[in-house]
């Protein structure tokens, strides 16, 4: 049978991966909002593996709103990408830097 | 090894190679299907802890819908990637020690040792007929009715929010406006010029 510290592990390895590609690509404004997605993905795996073994269904509803939120965010993210590149004609990160921050 | 436990070691590494794969390919479109498996493989181990509700809205509402929007959106721009990927192997030392040192300290925290069998009991399997959707559905109208109706005004701000962004008038777009096209007269369009019959000179 298969233990929570399995699932636990899993999610930490695919969190970890999501990390390292946010350091990776750090040029490519698409490849992180998938690193994010990677990132929420592997903490609803630690909600859901929580809410089977301690059996709670609370985990499970968080996990929902989190789906919910992060489908939000995909979606306001991508308009930003797509009125980005409509008026700079790049997404690269670097040339990001007419606020001068 | 019994059976669960093989779908599980097969079904883990299925969604580290795809995760790998996801930050490590040149190409945008491929890094958005390399997703798609990443999602779709979660869902499978969902479904092992009994989560069906869940698998299911993330392969419908994921994979259905978002990705569908980053495919999109990946294809809609003229993206050329060379100038994206500079940098990859400068920071390849870097992501990879934080990333290793992170997985250490979650491994330290979550190993066996805290989270094993002997900590956390594996609970007994659901009798057949039992329903994860009317579970989910008792505490979620009920218990979380105020954060459920908060997330529907959250997708609807998403949406508005969505098009007043990506919605620009452009001037050389050609499109019509029937108020106008009803309250034209036929002298708008039409102009009787009088004029006296000419002899063709040959």
């Amino acid at each position: 049978m298969i233990a929570l510290s399995d699932y636990l592990i899993l999610a930490a390895i695919l969190f970890g991966l999501s990390v390292a590609g946010i350091f990776l690509n750090r040029k490519n404004v698409i490849i992180l909002l998938m690193a994010i997605e990677l990132m929420l993905l592997a903490v609803n795996m630690n909600f859901i593996a929580f809410s089977y073994f301690l059996g709670d269904t609370a985990g499970q509803v968080f996990v929902f709103f989190i789906l919910t939120v992060a489908a939000a965010e995909a979606a306001i993210g991508l308009a930003i990408l797509v009125v980005l590149f409509r008026n700079r004609q790049t997404i690269n990160v670097q040339d990001l830097d007419s606020l001068k921050g | 090894m019994d059976f669960e436990r093989f779908i599980f070691y097969v079904f883990a590494a299925i969604l580290i190679y795809a995760a790998g794969r996801v930050i490590t390919v040149r190409n945008p479109v491929h890094a958005a299907l390399h997703l798609v498996l990443a999602f779709f493989t979660c869902a499978g181990l969902w479904l092992l802890l009994e989560a069906e509700f869940l698998a299911i809205t993330l392969v419908l509402v994921y994979v259905g819908a978002v990705m569908v929007l980053f495919l999109f959106v990946v294809m809609m721009l003229d993206i050329n990637a060379s100038p994206l990927r500079e940098g990859f192997i400068r920071y390849l030392p870097v992501g990879l020690v934080v990333a290793t040192l992170i997985v250490l300290e979650m491994y330290l925290v979550v190993r066996a040792r805290n989270f094993g069998v002997d900590s956390v009991a594996i609970p007994a399997r659901h009798p057949e007929g039992y329903s994860n959707v009317r579970e989910i559905g008792s505490v979620l109208y009920t218990d979380y009715v105020y954060p459920f109706e908060i997330a529907s005004v959250i997708l609807l701000v998403a949406i508005i929010a969505a098009i007043a962004l990506t919605m620009r008038k452009r001037p050389e777009t050609k499109s019509q406006n029937p108020a106008e096209q009803v309250a034209v007269k036929a002298r708008d369009r039409v102009r009787v010029v009088e004029m006296k019959a000419e002899v063709k000179n040959r």
